[in-house]
């Protein structure tokens, strides 16, 4: 498949038009750095079947949040290939409920995702459930950078830079969300393994553009995703690139039984 | 066989009261010791002058505590049965608390041991695993819900005799003025998993009858307790033993204690909760 290029879209307010193509206005804000101009993007396309309701594209750096209806399945495109896509799930009727990183597990007896996996809550009740999914095995023990915890891992010259911790906050601020409602969290695209001593953490991803991963919506669900902004680590290649995000509208879910 | 009532004359206050007052001194395998320094079961190794919290915490049963920076606290399984399943805050921020991946990413290490940091999600060090005779534990599985007790035991009520680690958790947290939001994924003691190459999550069990772990109060803790079985626990039965816990006055870890420089991101946690604490007057 011949990869094609995405266009990013301005990060405008909701609301707002964004202001005609002009120079950019110099700054001295220390914005994290982006893909390199020759990444190859693959914005491939839905993994699942139906119409689609919804296709964003989330930018570098960023993050999203949708609602995922029951019966709704939300495709994740690693565009760029290697780019984790931090990402929480709450119940959408009672945030109170989310995604459960231990219950998911104990259930599964695993410690990763592949298709088939559940997303448990912390009732113990399944939010969504992965219906595809094009990489080897996908990550739920790494958990979210933030500015706090990169003083521990790289040293306190890291702590200015942006990270998931912050995009989740501002993203989950819209929901009324708030550190409470922040738990240990997925990584798609990302590559943790715990090697046979207890030795654990990111390496070098098992990914590529275009791969993609597909969560059928057991619940309507609130999903918030940091598209992550790490710099230190090769959660994103060290190259951040775009996540698309294409929910589509299910209904008939095969039983797999 | 005598009626209760002929065995406890209550028909008038007094004799209430005084029936009452008559127990005082009853014991049970399952309570806390206070003064601490009046429990049966001071280690050999401490002054008992300096106990701060002496417990022994029933089967399904639960506590919880504030304590001092600086405080040690020892967790001990006396019959090879129990499942301590920990959350901790700070006391002066509960925001601030357990974080599970942190605990494990910022180490670099899965498994938990002496010398493991019980990792906030702001980079400070709550506590820290000081001394361990089991390395039998867990910071994957988290505690279990209500609904897969329910599964599991037929039967999850609080009140009832198969209650969920989670449903310990919220009534500490609630002595707390905190809800269900306050509850991140925990960690547990003395009920081992491992993890194999394909991930699949392996229940190891218990390291035996006696084992002990001691953790330092790196922050002001407030500490939540729950001893119920490892969600992983292959039992039918509900069979988790009783948790006895020891606390003491002590010191926080610092620059001259050779955990500081253990490792480069060791140093960086403990600067940075030293830097708090110094700055609160702690």
């Amino acid at each position: 498949m011949t990869p094609t290029p995405l266009t990013i879209p301005d990060a405008a307010v909701p609301g707002t038009t964004p202001p005609a193509a002009v120079t950019p206005p110099a700054s001295t804000v220390p914005v994290g750095a982006i893909f390199a101009p020759e990444t190859v993007l693959d914005p491939s396309g839905p993994l699942a079947e139906g119409p689609t309701v919804l296709d964003d594209t989330v930018a570098p750096l960023g993050p999203w949040s949708g609602i995922v209806r029951a019966g709704q399945t939300l495709t994740i495109v690693d565009v760029g290939g290697n780019q984790s896509a931090d990402f929480l799930v709450y119940n959408a009727n009672n945030t109170a409920e989310r995604y459960s990183v231990p219950d998911t597990l104990a259930a599964a007896g695993n410690a990763y995702l592949r298709t088939g996996s559940s997303l448990y809550s912390n009732e113990g009740r399944v939010l969504m459930r992965v219906v595809g999914n094009e990489i080897d095995r996908q990550d739920t023990i790494g958990g979210a950078c933030s500015k706090e915890s990169n003083t521990l891992r790289y040293g306190f010259h890291t702590e200015y830079q942006h990270a998931c911790r912050e995009n989740f906050l501002t993203e989950g601020a819209r929901y009324g969300l708030g550190v409470r409602d922040l738990v240990s969290n997925i990584n798609w695209f990302m590559n943790v393994p715990v090697e046979a001593d207890g030795a654990l953490g990111i390496v070098d991803g098992i990914s590529a553009p275009g791969k993609r991963v597909a969560l059928y919506a057991e619940i309507d669900v609130l999903v918030i995703v940091s598209n992550c902004p790490q710099m230190n680590n090769p959660c994103n290649d060290f190259n951040c690139t775009p996540l698309r995000m294409i929910i589509t509208d299910t209904q008939t879910e095969t039983d797999p039984a | 066989m005598t009626s209760l009532a002929t065995q406890h004359p209550t028909d008038h206050v007094h004799n209430a009261r005084s029936d009452a007052r008559s127990r005082a001194a009853l014991s049970s395998p399952f309570m806390p010791y206070r003064p601490a320094a009046s429990s049966p079961f001071i280690p050999t190794d401490v002054d008992p002058a300096a106990l701060t919290w002496a417990e022994t915490v029933a089967p399904g049963g639960y506590t919880h505590r504030v304590l001092a920076r600086g405080t040690r606290i020892r967790f001990e399984d006396p019959t090879g049965s129990a499942c301590a399943h920990l959350l901790l805050f700070n006391a002066a921020a509960p925001g601030e608390r357990l974080n599970t991946a942190d605990t494990v990413k910022i180490p670099w290490q899965a498994y938990l041991g002496t010398d493991h940091p019980l990792l906030s999600g702001d980079g400070r060090v709550l506590a820290t695993i000081a001394a361990d005779t089991s390395g039998h534990h867990d910071a994957f599985c988290g505690t279990t819900t209500d609904a897969a007790t329910l599964r599991k035991y037929g039967g999850s009520a609080a009140e009832g005799p198969t209650p969920s680690g989670r449903s310990r958790f919220l009534l500490a947290a609630a002595k707390h003025g905190l809800d269900a939001r306050d509850l991140p994924p925990s960690v547990s003691l003395f009920q081992g998993v491992r993890i194999d190459e394909d991930g699949a999550l392996r229940f190891v069990g218990s390291a035996g009858a006696g084992t002990q772990v001691d953790l330092i109060a790196e922050m002001p803790l407030l500490i939540l307790v729950a001893n119920v079985p490892h969600p992983l626990d292959p039992s039918p039965d509900y069979a988790v033993g009783p948790l006895r816990i020891h606390a003491w006055r002590g010191d926080p870890t610092g620059p001259d204690d050779e955990r500081f420089t253990r490792t480069p991101e060791l140093t960086r946690a403990y600067l940075n909760t030293i830097d708090y604490a110094q700055a609160r007057g702690l």
